[in-house]
């Protein structure tokens, strides 16, 4: 592969239950690609959290998949709230999401930890008031 | 383990994946947890829950899981249906408690996270 190739998504933060239809979408992709399973795991994984939690704190956003050579990046962008304090959010257990969000199995504190366990590099651009804009690489 | 020895021992109905009931699965986990499904499982073939919304099968479906059980007589919607026979998982239901569903199994040898009996 000696050009990249991008996917693109709108991710709907209207609709919990389609939460997570870009990360099928992406992992049927990378399958067709040839990607290692386990890549695809970590990839899929880390996208997943992400969506959710575009969903369930950000109102929705966007999703880019760049495959290249060398690496898979994933940049997810949102015009949400922001995140005021990155570090506390990267603790494992610390959460905001609601009572509503934890009855649907979600908001244990993990997703942003786990975005970070599963890829090589996570990088977190976030403006409280503006937006939050998340780039993770998984090295192939 | 296969699928269908699951279904005997935890008495469990088929919803879906009738022609899986042969696959072998070696490993398993119970949670109602999805976020934590999605932190400490690895390697796992079968996710048992109380937990019945379509973030369900698609946490099964980024682990790669090949089997669902829903305890405590706890039924999926069709549109979860819908899902997981899309993917080629096999979906059970039980009436029994997760704590009950997972101890069968786990006497029965199928262990969780590479743990042996």
């Amino acid at each position: 592969m000696s050009e990249s190739l991008t996917f693109h998504f709108d991710v709907d933060g209207e609709d919990f239950t389609s939460a997570g239809q870009a990360s099928v979408q992406v992992k049927k992709n990378l399958r067709r690609l040839g990607i290692s399973p386990e890549i695809i795991r970590q990839v899929s994984i880390a996208m997943y959290e992400g969506e959710i939690n575009m969903v369930i704190h950000a109102g929705g956003g966007t999703a880019d998949v760049i495959v290249s050579e060398d690496k898979i990046e994933i940049i997810l962008a949102d015009k949400g709230p922001g995140i005021a304090d990155v570090n506390l959010a990267m603790q494992e257990g610390y959460s905001t999401a609601t009572d509503q969000v934890r009855s649907l199995g979600f908001g244990a504190g993990m997703g942003l930890p786990n975005m970070k366990r599963y890829t090589d590099e996570m990088i977190i651009d976030s403006v409280v008031g503006e937006g939050t804009t998340i780039r993770m690489v998984v090295n192939l | 383990m296969t699928i269908g020895t699951i279904k005997e021992l935890l008495e469990a109905q088929v919803i879906c994946g009738e022609d899986r009931l042969d696959a072998e699965v070696h490993s398993a986990c119970g949670s109602d947890m999805m976020s934590d499904v999605l932190a400490y499982v690895k390697d796992q073939a079968v996710l048992l829950t109380g937990l019945v919304n379509s973030q369900v099968i698609r946490t099964a479906e980024m682990m790669d899981m090949v089997c669902l059980v829903f305890v405590r007589g706890k039924k999926p919607t069709q549109e979860m249906i819908d899902l997981a026979a899309e993917s080629g998982m096999a979906i059970l239901a039980t009436d029994m408690r997760l704590y009950e569903a997972c101890g069968k199994l786990y006497m029965n040898g199928l262990v969780g996270n590479g743990r042996k009996l």
